[in-house]
């Protein structure tokens, strides 16, 4: 049996996933997948993250990815990593930068059970701040400043592919090297907010093409796998090309519920919450919603297509919140089985709310310069 | 006589496929398809010479070349480290 | 024993052995 076959039957522990600490963030990124912006009053305590923790360290989980939100947000954020570190859980968050001043960035420097991730979605201020809101870049190449500056090498500038900054491809490469990082592109999702901005931003075919040709001769960019609906292109990228969404891979959010993935956040993806008896092992080994994404693949609609092992039908989230069938082409298909779906679908876009965004169009303004 | 021992900063977990090597420094991962190749990884430092590792993990001789063409690649990997 | 060195069967057969991929090579982290 190949590993990915393996792998797609789901493991005893996930190998590693997203953990969101907060949907309270200082931003208001037009595309946010989990519709961040204000804290939720039942927020796991500290003590209930350390019990994560501990459960994660026994079943052997390599690392994890902290998010959000905005993690640092968090006052226990930094008590948080010592935390992970001592039960030699790995870590890498992922942030916007805006609490990583020099001394936070020597300590993140500090360990290499520790590893930081600054999001950016453009290479200059402009493009960049119209996703991100104004002051957002400043504050993202301050961070990989003090970074830079404080020895550590290889932390990841990590970018969400969109319509805009398709062509700034080779921009985010110089910016990433310019401070030592390492360069991540992933795929934009119409998940959370980016459910609202996806018509418009999502990349067009032949920016695709365009995206796969540049990815195919820079092995080196990460991508978190995101684009493996690509594959079908050609030689497939690097990585795992499936989707780990609860057979490898899933979240836990700020509040304790688990998710197959960061892109799913929606009743129907939901396995159960670390708060139920048996906690996170009792959810990933048993619940009924991971236990189904672990049986063999249909390819449905997709039968007839001889990419389909390359593809394996492309990314649940992207059909779910286009309203496309699961067992079908995934919107983006690079042979444009998925636009034609989408023409000829009957089934509505699932209603999305406003999630945990700030109320009122309020943009938290930021007011302490580092 | 080749000798290795795991790496020190190599988490192995062990899956129904044989084994789960990740490396906390250079964050490698590394998938051990084969439960043999699993045993003499876990006891490699207890031998000082890793034919008789093979041996005692039962690998058939003819093949040892593959299998110590897979060690050899663990090292370079650094999930293994070479011993004198 | 004879030393046998390792033919293309045996790279084949090690390439089945051990596989490497990134830590960021699975798809639903971000």
């Amino acid at each position: 049996m190949r590993v990915t076959d393996r792998l797609a039957r789901g493991l005893d522990a996930p190998i590693c996933l997203t953990w969101e600490l907060t949907y309270g963030c200082n931003l208001a990124c037009v595309h946010c997948l989990s519709s961040s912006g204000r804290r939720d009053p039942r927020e796991l305590t500290t003590s209930e993250l350390f019990a994560v923790v501990d459960e994660l360290a026994a079943m052997q989980v390599f690392y994890v990815n902290i998010g959000g939100g905005e993690p640092t947000l968090r006052p226990d954020f930094w008590e948080l990593l010592d935390y992970c570190v001592e039960a030699k859980v790995g870590v890498k968050f992922s942030t916007n930068g805006s609490r990583i001043t020099p001394a936070a960035a020597a300590r993140v420097a500090s360990t290499d059970y520790v590893d930081a991730q600054i999001s950016i979605d453009g290479a200059d201020a402009a493009t960049n701040d119209a996703i991100r809101g104004d002051g957002s870049f400043a504050l993202a190449l301050a961070a990989m400043d003090h970074l830079a500056d404080a020895g550590m090498r290889g932390f990841k500038v990590s970018v969400v592919v969109t319509r805009e900054n398709l062509d700034q491809l080779d921009d985010f490469r110089s910016l990433a090297d310019r401070f030592g990082a390492q360069l991540r592109l992933t795929r934009l999702r119409p998940s959370g907010r980016g459910a609202d901005v996806w018509d418009r931003l999502h990349p067009t075919a032949e920016q695709q093409r365009q995206l796969y040709s540049w990815l195919i001769e820079r092995p080196d960019v990460l991508t978190g796998d995101s684009f493996f609906h690509l594959s079908a292109l050609g030689e497939p990228l690097p990585g795992l090309n499936l989707c780990g969404a609860g057979r490898v891979v899933c979240l836990i959010d700020p509040i304790g519920d688990v998710y197959a993935c960061p892109f799913v956040l929606h009743e129907q993806f939901k396995a159960g919450s670390v708060r139920d008896a048996g906690g996170f092992t009792a959810v990933w080994r048993g619940s009924e919603l991971f236990t189904s994404l672990r049986e063999p693949d249909s390819p449905g609609a997709c039968a007839s297509c001889g990419s389909y092992d390359a593809c394996r039908g492309g990314c649940m989230a992207a059909k779910f919140f286009t309203g496309l069938p699961l067992d079908g082409p995934d919107p983006e298909c690079v042979h444009g089985h998925g636009e034609a779906a989408l023409l000829a679908a009957a089934s509505p876009r699932p209603l999305v709310g406003a999630g945990h965004s700030h109320r009122g169009g309020v943009f938290v303004p930021l007011t302490k310069r580092i | 006589m080749t000798a290795y021992a795991l790496h020190p900063q190599v988490g192995l977990r062990d899956e129904q496929f044989g084994a789960l090597a990740y490396h906390y420094g250079n964050r490698r991962l590394t998938f051990l398809n084969d439960a043999r190749l699993v045993t003499v990884v876990r006891s490699a430092a207890d031998y000082d010479d890793v034919d008789a590792a093979l041996d005692a993990a039962g690998v058939p001789v003819e093949s040892r070349p593959a299998y110590a063409t897979a060690l050899a690649r663990l090292a370079q990997a650094e999930v293994l480290v070479a011993r004198d | 024993m004879v030393d046998l060195e390792p033919t293309n069967a045996d790279d084949v057969l090690a390439d089945v052995l051990i596989e490497e991929i990134s830590i960021d090579g699975m798809c639903g982290v971000y």
